[in-house]
């Protein structure tokens, strides 16, 4: 069924006009030592929209995400082969940094993971280390824009100095995606970024990944059926390696093409 | 679907009658006696250790404790300048080798005018110490206007004349079993009669270096020379012990070289320090032709052992930080370096420290190797560098240990517990760093 992906999007471009492809990927397959954890995965991921990656435990989508943005990389056995296009720069390619690579395709965690700093200096952290701010009150400017973004500004505008790891769990995620949008990527990967949290912080994330989605390309990762239905505009759906079926999420949970989609969403298996 | 699961388990399990509470209760009262015993031995355990340790610092200190005193003479002595300085010149020189020996046999012999025959002049003489004469030329060197007056000084007694007035040196034994004789305690009793015998404040031990007379042996140099020894031990093996952890933790690939390491890092811990002192004196002092007895061939020495100590430590700190930092690191464009400077050896520091601190207070303690390097050699004067020839607090303990005169017991006791202080302090400020960098995640 990935044969056609190509056409398939070049077709749906042409039919909805303001759709770009932000993300391509042709023929990843991801190593773990001998073992092949992903299977010619052909994907394209389009710019301000939510793509949400589902399937059952093990089926390789947080692989595939961490594949974006050469997260894979600091796993010493992880190989992996096929071209990811971002913006027509293969990420894979020699010339590119993936320092820079990061700084463009930034990430929010499974678990909240601030780091042991205060709030402010979470979300400096990334504008300093790559110099984005020129002065101290440029990157204020950023820490304030970037906080609002994440809808946390008004809850901790008053104890910025405060450590990042005493707010609640789902104030600890909204830091993370704070932090991850304040470096101003192009696209930010989210690896189940709610399963962590009790449903009224999933809620308030969802909502932000919405108004996020205005600016930036999100990928996320997700156990949950709903959520993917409730954020995404487009739907993957992985199965022991394999991308079975990529559609428009109102089509894969209404429609599906493909057998094991239908049973996953359905609920028979995973 | 579950209940019928139950209920098979049930028939299926021999039809029980009686509900498995009652057999739980039955073995309740077994299994808190189990509990009971096991926490009694733990008890126990605990008191025994701690009435070792109790009997230890109780003998050690109740034996230090008389070495912060020096028996002492106020003697009255005239400063003949005939005898110091006879042609009035007021030369230095002249003054510091000045026969001031004299003057105090004198003051002694005016003291005791019955004693006459030679032997008994020279027992008499011999209940000051040897050190006394410095006491008086220190002060006229300082002053030469004293030349001609008549004045009282006080002296340190000999440590035999010492140890009789701390009551070490029982004068109810036969005199062939005591260092002092009959007439010597009874010099002494008169001496004390007139009240110019006196116990102070024992600063010599404190101050000075090591001697072969104990009232004028102290500890000062060894501490001196341990300073130093440390020193150049934390410098080297500190930034090459974090080094070295954070590159086979961060960036070496793993290979057979890399483990090859690994494992010789962990054998060399478990290596007999005296060989590490071997090696200093076939590399540092036979091969570089490095200065003997220096602290700072003993600090590379102490080094080289400490280091094991240092990466292992530093290895398992900076594995237990959290890869989800690392990620969140990673995550943002951070590079390699930057992770590790920025979030992970942050994170790892306190863990480091305690390795750090735990290292250099078994590389304190540590004996042997110097005894290899020439660290045992008897030196009097207070090391001004690490250059200069000196010895350390275990060693000094060791010497002393091994003199015959009595009034080194005390001596070494009281080395024993500026040592243990030492350690304290340091193991206290190993706490207080854990504390102060300790964060949470």
């Amino acid at each position: 069924m990935n044969d056609s992906a190509t056409n398939e999007t070049q077709a749906g471009t042409d039919a909805a006009g303001d759709e770009k492809v932000k993300l391509l990927s042709r023929g990843v397959k991801v190593f773990y030592g001998d073992k092949q954890a992903l299977f010619d995965v052909d994907l394209d991921i389009n710019e301000n929209e939510v793509t949400a990656l589902i399937g059952p435990s093990g089926c390789g989508k947080s692989t595939y995400l961490r594949s974006l943005n050469r997260m894979n990389d600091t796993i010493d056995i992880c190989r992996v082969e096929g071209d990811i296009i971002l913006d027509g720069d293969n990420i894979y390619d020699k010339a590119v940094d993936v320092v820079h690579l990061r700084a463009r395709v930034g990430m929010v965690f499974q678990k909240p993971n601030p780091f042991p700093k205060s709030i402010y200096d979470n979300v400096a952290y990334g504008p300093r280390i790559h110099g984005i701010a020129t002065g101290k009150e440029e990157l204020d400017g950023i820490v304030q824009t970037a906080l609002e973004k994440a809808g946390l500004w008004t809850e901790v505008k008053d104890r910025l100095d405060a450590p990042g790891t005493g707010l609640s769990g789902g104030q600890q995620q909204r830091l993370c995606i704070a932090r991850a949008v304040a470096v101003s990527p192009e696209v930010i990967l989210m690896d189940e970024p709610c399963s962590a949290l009790d449903p009224i912080a999933t809620a308030k994330i969802e909502e932000l990944i919405d108004e996020l989605r205005e600016n930036f390309t999100i990928v996320i990762v997700t156990h949950s059926m709903q959520q993917a239905a409730r954020v995404s505009q487009k739907t993957a759906f992985f199965h022991l390696g394999y991308l079975v079926e990529v559609d428009e999420t109102e089509k894969m949970f209404t429609n599906p093409s493909d057998e094991r989609t239908q049973g996953y969403i359905t609920g028979r298996f995973g | 679907m579950t209940d019928a699961t139950t209920m098979n388990a049930v028939s299926g399990s021999g039809l029980r009658k009686s509900h498995s509470g009652d057999i739980v209760k039955a073995s309740l009262k077994r299994r808190y006696a189990a509990e009971k015993r096991f926490r009694a031995y733990g008890i126990a355990a605990i008191l025994f250790a701690l009435s070792m340790l109790a009997i230890l610092f109780s003998t050690i200190i109740g034996k230090a404790v008389p070495a912060l005193t020096q028996t002492m003479i106020q003697l009255e002595i005239t400063l003949y300048p005939q005898d110091i300085d006879p042609d009035g010149t007021r030369d230095p020189d002249v003054l510091s080798t000045a026969n001031y020996r004299k003057l105090i046999r004198q003051a002694m012999f005016d003291l005791f005018p019955d004693v006459t025959s030679r032997r008994d002049k020279r027992q008499l003489y011999d209940m000051i110490s040897p050190g006394a004469v410095f006491t008086i030329r220190d002060q006229v060197l300082k002053d030469p206007s004293l030349i001609g007056q008549r004045m009282t000084f006080q002296m340190p007694m000999s440590d035999d004349i010492d140890q009789l007035n701390k009551g070490a040196i029982r004068a109810d034994l036969p005199e062939s079993e005591r260092r002092v004789n009959d007439k010597q305690i009874a010099w002494f009793k008169r001496l004390e009669s007139r009240g110019i015998v006196e116990t102070v404040f024992n600063t010599t031990f404190f101050t000075a270096g090591d001697s072969r007379e104990p009232e004028l042996a102290g500890i000062w140099g060894a501490a001196v020379g341990s300073f130093f020894t440390m020193m150049v031990t934390l410098l080297i093996a500190f930034p090459i012990g974090v080094l070295s952890a954070v590159y086979l933790e961060e960036f070496a690939p793993v290979n057979r070289w890399t483990q090859a390491i690994e494992v010789n890092i962990n054998n060399l811990a478990a290596v007999p320090s005296i060989v590490f002192g071997l090696l200093g004196l076939a590399v540092f002092i036979n091969f570089f032709g490095m200065p003997r007895s220096a602290p700072v061939v003993g600090g590379l020495v102490l080094a080289l052992m400490t280091l094991p100590t240092i990466i292992i430590a530093a290895r398992s700190a900076l594995k237990s930080v959290p890869p989800s930092i690392r990620e969140a690191a990673f995550g943002l464009g951070a590079s390699h370096l930057q992770v590790i400077t920025h979030h992970v050896l942050p994170l790892a520091m306190p863990g480091i420290l305690t390795g750090t601190i735990i290292g250099m207070a078994q590389a304190l303690g540590e004996t042997a190797p110097l005894l290899m390097i020439g660290m045992v050699a008897f030196i009097v004067d207070i090391p001004g560098g690490p250059l200069d020839p000196s010895t350390v607090l275990p060693v000094q303990i060791f010497i002393w240990a091994d003199s015959p005169e009595r009034a080194f017991v005390e001596r070494t006791s009281a080395a024993i517990c500026v040592l243990l202080s030492f350690l304290v302090i340091m193991n206290v400020g190993a706490v207080l760093l854990r504390k102060r960098f300790e964060r949470k995640w």
